[in-house]
C-alpha cells in the first residue's frame, strides 16, 4: 500500500494551486505545472477552467484526508488489550466513572460518551497494561481517537497552504505527517494526545485563516474563523494544560495584529476599538465561557462521591452526593471524647493517618508511622482527649466539655490506641523537622504526646468549630507545629505523605488543619448546607488539585521517562505494548527519516532566515520573486517556528515527569516548517539556476524525491505502529533487522 | 620629537570633586568599624569554610557558584595572612586571634563602597543630569541593606559591583562608538564589559542574568549597526567580530581561567573527594593518589580489584558481598534464590575485593607474564573473602522485581546451575582490542547467559541486607547510564605466597602517573557537571522568603545577635527607598506604555533624543531589575532576601531617572517644577531619616532597649530579636 500512495501523491502534485498568490508566484507555479504537464502527463486535458481548478483542489484535499483516515484506521483493533496509558484513560471514562468523581474532565467525557454510544458497558475493570478487552467493545473509543487524529493531516495541509500559498509545501507537510509512525501510533489508542493535537491544529488553522481574512474585517468568514479559534482554544485548554502554549501563540499573534492595526493611521480609534472588542469577545470571553460551561456540565454529571474525594477540601465534598458530608449534619463544636478526622488545609495533602506499621530502623525512632493519606479510611479516625486524664469522656455521667482554643490535648488513634507523638528525632524526609509517631499503649504515653490546639486568628478560650475553624497543633515540649511536608514516603511508608513537626512557626497551609468528620453521640447535630462552596471556588479548587496531581506524577517501576533533549533527535521511543519476542509489540517512535529531516530543516531555516534578515537589514535589493519567497519564509515560517518553540522549550523548565509523547504537538509544527522551508528553498534554487536548462525541474524533482523518500521510509518502519511479532530487531532473522539505527531504540 | 622644548609639558587634571566626595563617603560608610562584630555573622559561616579550604589548599566542591567568588574572599584571607585554622561551625562564634577579620571583610566592603561612585557614573553616562546622578549615588550610599551586606564577608556586594561595572563600561563603550570607534578607549571599555560580565558570572551564577541583559542590549545595538548603510560591509563585519570576541570569547576564556586557577590552588585531597570520580580523585595529592600510586595499570587475569560504580548516586559505593544470603522468602511473599548477597557498599572494606578470573583456568593468581584482560573477554568475578563467584539468574531482584537478582553462587544441589560468566565491555575504549585499565577504563559487565547488565539500582536493602544498596542484573539496558558502569579503583596483581616473592623479583609493577592522563578540560567538565548536578535537598530555613515578599520588604534576616546585650545586625532595607523604587518602576512602565501607544498613532510627546535616552535608561535599569528578579519565580531553591539586592540596585538607578523625567517633561510651569523639587528634597530627607533610625540594626553597634526595638518593628512580619529578661 505505501508505495502506491506515494505514487498517488506524486501525481496529485501536478494539480494547480489556488489561493491568493502574488503574480510572480503564480507565474512560477504556472511554469512548474506546465513543465510537469508536458513531462509527465501529456494526456491531461487542458486545465484552464476555474471550475476544474476548484474541483482539483477539493479532490486533492479529499485525497489527503482519505489517506490520513486510511492509515489511522488500518488495523485499529489490534492489539486487543490495554496499551500503556490506556489504563488511566479508560478507567476514568468508563460510565462507572460518571458516577464517581474523577480529576480529569472533558476529554474523558468525550471518550466516555463515545464508549457509551458504541455499547461499552463500563464493567471492564481496567487494571494494568496487557489485560485483554475480550468481549468488551473498545473500538468505539479507539475509533473516536483515531477519527480526531486523522484530521491532523488535513488541518496541517490547509494551514501550510494558507501560509505559503504553495500546494507543494502543503503536500510535503501532509506526507510527513501521514507517514510518521509516531503520529500514527499516538492516534490509534485511547489517549488524550490525539484530542489535544486536534484542538491545537484546529486553533492554528483557524488563526491562520482569520489572519488571511484581515483584508475584509467583520465579514462573515472573519467572524467564523475568529470564533472558531476561540472554540478550539477552549478545547485545547480543556484537554491538557499543554493547551496553554497554543493560547500563548494565538495571544502573541493577536497582540501583533492589534499593534499593526493601531499603527494604521487610516483607521479611526473607534474602528481599532471594535477590533479589540471583537478579539476580546471571541478569544477571551468565548473560550472562558465554554471552558467553564464544560466544567459545570462535568460537575453536574459527576456529582456522586467516589474514591477520589479525599483529594478535595471538606467544603467541596459536601456537594458530592454519596459522600458522608453531603447533606450531613454533625455536631458543631468540638468536645472531648469526639471521634474526628483531621484534614490538612493545603489541597491534595489529605487526612492525618496512622497504621500498624513502624518506621523502619535507622529512620528516627522505631515507633508507629504517622502519615497523611488522601483516601477515606478507618485509620484516619482520632479521638480527642484531655492531656491529663485517661477516663472515657463518653461516659454519660460526665458532662460534655468542649475543646477550647489554647487547650492542651492528646490525640489518640482510634484503631491502634496510640497517641500522636513527636520528639527530637529528625523526620524521615525533611531532615530539619522533627519526626511524628504514634506512641504509647492504650492511650498511656508520655509528655511528648501533649499538643496545644490553636485556632488561627482567634482569641483564647473560644470553642472550636468543626470544618470551619482553621486549627494548628503545637507540640508542647519542643514547640514545633504539626504539618505535612507534602513529600511522598518511600515504599515502607506505602507512598503516603510525610507528616512532620516543623520548628519554623511561619504560617503556611501545610501546618493548618480542619476537623472534617465529627462523631459525638452526646452532642446535637447541625446541618452543613451553609458550607456549600460557590462555583468559582469549586473551579479554583479542582484546578489546584489537578495541578498538584500533575506535578506529583511519578514514573512507575520499569517505566522509562525521557529528557526534552531526547525528543527532536528521536533518541528513544516508548513501548506501548509487548516486550518479548513472542509478544505483539507496538513501539511509539517517530519515523526517523521524517524526524531527522525536521531537525535538519530547523537548522537550515535558522540559517537561511538569518541570512535573508541580515541581507534585508543591510538594504540589499532583492528581486521581486526572491522578495516574495523570503516573505513566505520569514512570515509563514516564523509563525510556525514560534509554534514549535512554544510547544517545545517550556518543557525544559518543567519539573514533572516527562514522556516522549509530550513532543508531538511541537513535532506537528516542525513538520509544517519543513514543508514550507523545502518548498521555498527549492524554488529559490530553481530561480537562482534559471539559466541552466534543467533548472525548472529542480523544484518538482526535489519535492517528488522528498515525498517518495518519506513514503518509502514509512514502508520500512510501518511495523512499529501496526505491530510486529517475531524476534527482536537485534536478531538478524527479524523483519526489522537492520532498521535499529540507534542503539537506544528497542523494538 | 623635541616638542617639549618648544612647549612646556602641562598636565591638566580634571577632578570631579563630587565623585571624590562620594567615594570618600562610600568608603566611610562601608569601612567604619569593619572588624565589629568580631564574630561569625550569618553566611560567613558558610563562606568561611571554603576560605579555610583555600588556605589549606584542600579540594572542595560547592554547588552555590563558580570558584571566583570564593577566590576573591580567599584573597582577603591571603593578604591578611590567614592560616585557615578556624572551625566554622556556628553563627555567632567569636573569631580567634589568628583570623584577620578586617582583611577578610575588606574586599566586599571596598566593592560595596565603589558601587556608590559607579551609580553616579552610570546615570551620567545615560545622559541624565549631574543632579540625578548624585541622587542615584546618594540613595545607594544610604541604603541600609546594601551597607549590611557589604560590611560582611559575603559575596552579594562583589556581585553588584561587577554588575554595575559591566553596565557602566558598556555605556562608556556605547558612547565612544558614536564618535571614535576602534579607538583605544573604545577597545578598553568593550573588553572591560566582557571581563566584568564574566567576573559577575564567576562570583555567582546569578551574574548570568546581567550578562544576558548586556548581551541583549549589545545585540540590539549591533542590529542597528547592520542596518546602518553608511558603513561598508567590511566595517560592519569588523564591528561584529570585535563584539563577538569581547562579549563571547573573553568571558568563556576567563570563566575557564577561574577554574584553572581554582584547580591549581586546591590540589590536596579533602572531605569532598568521595563525590568525584576515581580518576579525578587520583589527580589530587594525598587521598586516592596515595593508594593508587604504584598500582599496575593493566588489569590482568588474576588481578585483585575493587569496583566502584561510576554513577555514584545516591552515594558512591563499591561492589560488595558478604557471607549472608538472601532471605528465603521476602516480606511480600516472593521467594529468592537464597544465595549469597551481592550489594554495593559505600565504605572501604575488605569484602569489596574481587578477583578477575579466567573461566578456562582454575588459578586465581596472575600468570607471568600477566595476560591483560581486553574488551570483549569472558571473565568470572570471584569474591576475594568467600571465593564465590558473581552470578545472576532469572530470579527477581529483592527490591526491583523487574530486574534479575545478582548473587554469589552457592550450589544447593537443586536445579539452579551457576551462571557466572560475564563479558567485559569497555565503554570508553579507543579500539576493540583495548586493555582494561585501572581507574581510567569504564566498564560494563554483560551476563553471558541472559545478557543482563550489572547495575546499581539505587535502592537501599532492608535490615537483612544491612541497608546496603541493591545490585541487580538489568535486562533491558538502554544506551549509556552511569549506574551500569564500573571502574577499577584499587588494584593489585594477585599472587600466592611463593609467587609473590617471585613477582617482587621479576615484575616490579609499572608506575603510572594518572594525573598526567587527566587533562584540565576533563577535570573542568567533571567538576562543573558535578556542581550543577549537586542538589542540596533542604528547602527550608527560618529566614527564607518568597520573591513576592521582597518588593514590599515584608521580610528580614536576623544576621547576628550580641551574646549578652541586645545589639544585633539585620538585613533590613530602607523601606522608603524600596517602596519608592517599586513605585518608580510602575510609573516608568505606565509612562512608557502611554508614550508607545501615542507614538504608534504618530503623536510624539518627547523629542527624539529624550525618547532614546528614556528607552536606553529603561532597558538597562528596569531591564536590569527584571532579569535579576523575575527568574526567581521559576526557581525551586531556598531563597533569601539578599537575592533581591542586585535587582534593588538597578531599581535605585531608575529612581532619579524617573524623577528627572517627571520634572523635565511633565511639570509644565516653573512653579510646578519648584514644588516638585521641594517634594523630592523632603522625600530624600525622610529616606535619610529612616536610614539613620535603622542604623543600629545595620551596624549592630548600639544595644537598644526592648522598648526601642519594639518601636522599630514597623511591620508585623519583621523578625526583630527581643531578649525576654
Amino acid at each position: 500500500m505505501p508505495p502506491a500512495t506515494g505514487g498517488g501523491l506524486a501525481e496529485s502534485e501536478l494539480r494547480p494551486r489556488r489561493g491568493r498568490c502574488g503574480p510572480q508566484a503564480a507565474r512560477a507555479a504556472g511554469r512548474d505545472v506546465a513543465a510537469e504537464a508536458v513531462a509527465r502527463s501529456p494526456k491531461r486535458p487542458a486545465w484552464g477552467s476555474r471550475r476544474f481548478e476548484a474541483a482539483g483542489w477539493w479532490a486533492l484535499l479529499a485525497l489527503v484526508t482519505l489517506l490520513s483516515f486510511a492509515t489511522r484506521f488500518h488495523r485499529l483493533d489490534e492489539p486487543p488489550h490495554i496499551c500503556w496509558r490506556e489504563v488511566q484513560r479508560t478507567e476514568e471514562s468508563s460510565p462507572k466513572g460518571f458516577s464517581s468523581f474523577c480529576l480529569f474532565f472533558s476529554p474523558q467525557m468525550l471518550i466516555g460518551l463515545a464508549g457509551y454510544l458504541s455499547g461499552y458497558d463500563g464493567t471492564f475493570l481496567f487494571q494494568k497494561p496487557g489485560d485483554k478487552y475480550e468481549h468488551h467493545s473498545y473500538m468505539g473509543m479507539r475509533g473516536f481517537c483515531a477519527f480526531l487524529g486523522s484530521w491532523l493531516v488535513p488541518f496541517a495541509y490547509l494551514t501550510v497552504l494558507d501560509l505559503s500559498k504553495s500546494l507543494s509545501a502543503a503536500l510535503l507537510t501532509a506526507a510527513l505527517l501521514t507517514f510518521d509512525t509516531g503520529c500514527l501510533t499516538l492516534s490509534q489508542y485511547i489517549l488524550l494526545d490525539p484530542i489535544l493535537m486536534f484542538f491545537i491544529m484546529a486553533a492554528m488553522l483557524s488563526m491562520v485563516k482569520y489572519n488571511s481574512c484581515a483584508d475584509r474585517p467583520f465579514s462573515a468568514p472573519w467572524w467564523f474563523w475568529l470564533s472558531l479559534t476561540g472554540v478550539s482554544l477552549a478545547g485545547a485548554l480543556g484537554v491538557k494544560f499543554v493547551g496553554l502554549f497554543i493560547i500563548l501563540q494565538v495571544g502573541l499573534n493577536t497582540i501583533a495584529d492589534l499593534w499593526y492595526l493601531f499603527g494604521d493611521l487610516s483607521l479611526s480609534l473607534v474602528t481599532v476599538g471594535k477590533h479589540l472588542t471583537a478579539r476580546v469577545l471571541c478569544l477571551i470571553v468565548l473560550p472562558l465561557a465554554l471552558y467553564t460551561a464544560t466544567f459545570a456540565v462535568h460537575f453536574m454529571v459527576l456529582s456522586k462521591s467516589g474514591p477520589g474525594d479525599g483529594f478535595f477540601s471538606s467544603a467541596f465534598q459536601a456537594r458530592l452526593s454519596g459522600n458522608n458530608l453531603h447533606n450531613a449534619s454533625i455536631p458543631e463544636h468540638l468536645a472531648y471524647g469526639s471521634v474526628i478526622t483531621v484534614k490538612n488545609l493545603r489541597m491534595a495533602i489529605g487526612y492525618l493517618h496512622s497504621h500498624r506499621h513502624l518506621y523502619p530502623e535507622g529512620i528516627g525512632a522505631r515507633q508507629q508511622q504517622v502519615t497523611t493519606y488522601l483516601h477515606k479510611d478507618y485509620n484516619n479516625l482520632w479521638i480527642i482527649k484531655k492531656h491529663n486524664t485517661n477516663s472515657d469522656p463518653l461516659d454519660p455521667s460526665f458532662p460534655v466539655e468542649f475543646v477550647r482554643h489554647g487547650d492542651i490535648i492528646r490525640l489518640e488513634h482510634k484503631e491502634t490506641s496510640r497517641n500522636l507523638h513527636s520528639h527530637y528525632h529528625e523526620a524521615p524526609m525533611t531532615r530539619k523537622h522533627y519526626q511524628v509517631t504514634g506512641y504509647g499503649i492504650n492511650g498511656t504515653g508520655d509528655s511528648n504526646d501533649f499538643w496545644r490546639i490553636e485556632v488561627v486568628n482567634r482569641k483564647f478560650g473560644n470553642r472550636i468549630k468543626v470544618l470551619r475553624s482553621r486549627i494548628r497543633f503545637i507540640h508542647l515540649v519542643t514547640g514545633c507545629v504539626l504539618g505535612s511536608s507534602g513529600k511522598v514516603l518511600p515504599k515502607w511508608g506505602w507512598e503516603q505523605l510525610e507528616v512532620t513537626c516543623t520548628p519554623y512557626l511561619k504560617e503556611t497551609l501545610n501546618s493548618i488543619w480542619n476537623v472534617e468528620d465529627h462523631i459525638n453521640p452526646k452532642l446535637p447535630n447541625i446541618s452543613l448546607d451553609v458550607l456549600q462552596p460557590s462555583f468559582p471556588e469549586i473551579l479554583l479548587e479542582s484546578h489546584m488539585v489537578m495541578i498538584r496531581g500533575n506535578s506529583g506524577l511519578k514514573p512507575k517501576d520499569n517505566e522509562f521517562t525521557s529528557k526534552p533533549w531526547h525528543w527532536p533527535i528521536n533518541y528513544q521511543g516508548l513501548r506501548f505494548s509487548g516486550v518479548n519476542d513472542t509478544d505483539f509489540r507496538v513501539y511509539l517512535l517517530g519515523n526517523p527519516v521524517v524526524w531527522w529531516l525536521n531537525l535538519l530543516s530547523i537548522a537550515l531555516y535558522l540559517l537561511s532566515g538569518s541570512i535573508i534578515a541580515v541581507a534585508m537589514q543591510r538594504g540589499a535589493r532583492l528581486p521581486a520573486e526572491v522578495a516574495g519567497l523570503s516573505q513566505v519564509l520569514l512570515r509563514g515560517g516564523g509563525q510556525v517556528l514560534l509554534g514549535w518553540t512554544l510547544h517545545y522549550f517550556p518543557f525544559f523548565l518543567m519539573g514533572r515527569v516527562l514522556y516522549f509523547h509530550h513532543y508531538f504537538p511541537a513535532m506537528l509544527f516542525s513538520s509544517m516548517l519543513t514543508g514550507i522551508l523545502w518548498d521555498t528553498l527549492l524554488r529559490l534554487c530553481a530561480w537562482g539556476l534559471a539559466s541552466w536548462p534543467l533548472a525548472r525541474g529542480i523544484h518538482v524533482a526535489g519535492i517528488l524525491s522528498l515525498l517518495l523518500g518519506t513514503a518509502y521510509s514509512f514502508y520500512l518502519f510501518h511495523p512499529l505502529a501496526y505491530g510486529m511479532v517475531g524476534p527482536l530487531a537485534q536478531d538478524p532473522q527479524s523483519p526489522m533487522a537492520g532498521l535499529r539505527w540507534l542503539d537506544s531504540w528497542d523494538f | 620629537m623635541w616638542g617639549f622644548l618648544k612647549r612646556p609639558v602641562v598636565v591638566t587634571a580634571d577632578i570631579n570633586l563630587s565623585l571624590v566626595a562620594l567615594t570618600g563617603m562610600g568608603l566611610l560608610s562601608r569601612l567604619w568599624r569593619l572588624t565589629y562584630p568580631r564574630a561569625v555573622v550569618f553566611d560567613e559561616v558558610y563562606y568561611g569554610q571554603y576560605i579555610s579550604f583555600y588556605m589549606k589548599q584542600i579540594f572542595f566542591l560547592d554547588d552555590s557558584g563558580p570558584p571566583f567568588g570564593h577566590m576573591v574572599l580567599a584573597l582577603g584571607g591571603y593578604l591578611g595572612g590567614f592560616d585557615g585554622n578556624f572551625l566554622w561551625n556556628r553563627i555567632g562564634a567569636e573569631y580567634s586571634s589568628n583570623v584577620p577579620v578586617w582583611s577578610l571583610r575588606l574586599l566586599p566592603a571596598l566593592a560595596g563602597a565603589l558601587s556608590v561612585p559607579m551609580a553616579y557614573q552610570i546615570v551620567l553616562e545615560l545622559h541624565f543630569s549631574h543632579c540625578a546622578a548624585m541622587g542615584a549615588a546618594l540613595l545607594t550610599l544610604i541604603e541600609n541593606a546594601l551597607i549590611t551586606q557589604s560590611r560582611l564577608m559575603l559575596l552579594e556586594s562583589v556581585l553588584i559591583f561587577f554588575n554595575l561595572l559591566a553596565v557602566l563600561s558598556y555605556l562608556k563603550f556605547f558612547n565612544c562608538q558614536k564618535h571614535s570607534p576602534f579607538s583605544l578607549s573604545w577597545w578598553f571599555w568593550l573588553t572591560l564589559t566582557g571581563v566584568a560580565c564574566s567576573c559577575a558570572v564567576g562570583i555567582k551564577y546569578m551574574g548570568v542574568f546581567t550578562y544576558v541583559l548586556v548581551l541583549g542590549v549589545a545585540a540590539v545595538h549591533a542590529w542597528h549597526l547592520i542596518g546602518d548603510q553608511t558603513l561598508s560591509n567590511v566595517c560592519v563585519f569588523c564591528h561584529l567580530l570585535a563584539r563577538a570576541v569581547a562579549l563571547l570569547v573573553i568571558p568563556v576564556v576567563l570563566y575557564l581561567l577561574f577554574f584553572y586557577v581554582h584547580l591549581i590552588l586546591v590540589f590536596r585531597s579533602g572531605p569532598h573527594d568521595q563525590i568525584m570520580s576515581s580518576a579525578f580523585q587520583a589527580s589530587l595529592e594525598g587521598g586516592l593518589a596515595r593508594i593508587t600510586q604504584g598500582q599496575p595499570l593493566e588489569v590482568a587475569f588474576g588481578s585483585q580489584v575493587t569496583l566502584r560504580n561510576v554513577f555514584g548516586k545516591p552515594v558512591p559505593c563499591w561492589l560488595h558481598s558478604h557471607q549472608d544470603t538472601y532471605p528465603m522468602i521476602y516480606e511480600n511473599g516472593r521467594g529468592s534464590s537464597h544465595q549469597q548477597q551481592v550489594t554495593c557498599y559505600p565504605f572501604k572494606d575488605v569484602n569489596n575485593w574481587w578477583i578477575v578470573k579466567d573461566p578456562r583456568r582454575h588459578q586465581l593468581v596472575v600468570s607471568s607474564p600477566p595476560r591483560p584482560v581486553r574488551h570483549g573477554d569472558m571473565v568470572q568475578l570471584v569474591h576475594g573473602m568467600t571465593t564465590r563467584s558473581l552470578n545472576t539468574h532469572d530470579v527477581a531482584a529483592p527490591l526491583s522485581p523487574h530486574s534479575q537478582e545478582v548473587s554469589c553462587y552457592i550450589d544447593y544441589n537443586i536445579s539452579m546451575p551457576a551462571q557466572n560468566l560475564w563479558r567485559l565491555e569497555i565503554v570508553n575504549r579507543g579500539s576493540d582490542t583495548d586493555v582494561w585499565k585501572t581507574i581510567l577504563s569504564e566498564v560494563r559487565f554483560v551476563h553471558v547467559n541472559t545478557s543482563a547488565v550489572l547495575k546499581l539500582s539505587g535502592a537501599h536493602l532492608p535490615d537483612w541486607g544491612y541497608r546496603q544498596l541493591e545490585i541487580v542484573g538489568e535486562k533491558l539496558s538502554r544506551g549509556y547510564h552511569g549506574s551500569t558502569v564500573w571502574n577499577v579503583e584499587e588494584h593489585r596483581y594477585g599472587a600466592s605466597q611463593e609467587q609473590r616473592e617471585r613477582e617482587r623479583e621479576l615484575h616490579s609493577p609499572a608506575q603510572v602517573d594518572v594525573t598526567r592522563n587527566l587533562s584540565f578540560m576533563a577535570r573542568f567538565s567533571e567538576l562543573q557537571w558535578r556542581m550543577l548536578a549537586l542538589r542540596s535537598d533542604d528547602s527550608e530555613h527560618k529566614y527564607s522568603s518568597s520573591p513576592l515578599e521582597w518588593v514590599t520588604l515584608d521580610t528580614n534576616i536576623a544576621y547576628w545577635l550580641h551574646p549578652r546585650t541586645s545589639a544585633q545586625i539585620h538585613l533590613l532595607g530602607n523601606i522608603v527607598i524600596w517602596v519608592s523604587g517599586s513605585l518608580a518602576l510602575a510609573i516608568y512602565a505606565l509612562l512608557s506604555l502611554w508614550y508607545l501607544l501615542r507614538r504608534r498613532r504618530n503623536v510624539h510627546d518627547l523629542p527624539q533624543d529624550a525618547w532614546l535616552r528614556w528607552v536606553l535608561a529603561g532597558a538597562l535599569c528596569a531591564g536590569g531589575w527584571a532579569v535579576n528578579y523575575l527568574p526567581f519565580f521559576l526557581m525551586e531553591k531556598t531563597l533569601f532576601l539578599y537575592h533581591y539586592l542586585p535587582a534593588l540596585t538597578f531599581q535605585i538607578l531608575l529612581l532619579p531617572v524617573v524623577l528627572q523625567h517627571i520634572s523635565d517633561h511633565l511639570c509644565r510651569s516653573q512653579l510646578q517644577r519648584s514644588v516638585f523639587s521641594a517634594l523630592v528634597v523632603a522625600w530624600y530627607s525622610s529616606a535619610c531619616h529612616v536610614s539613620n533610625t535603622l542604623r543600629p540594626l545595620t551596624y549592630g553597634d548600639k544595644s537598644l532597649s526592648p522598648h526601642e526595638l519594639k518601636a522599630l518593628r514597623w511591620k508585623d512580619s519583621w523578625d526583630i530579636l527581643i531578649r525576654k529578661h
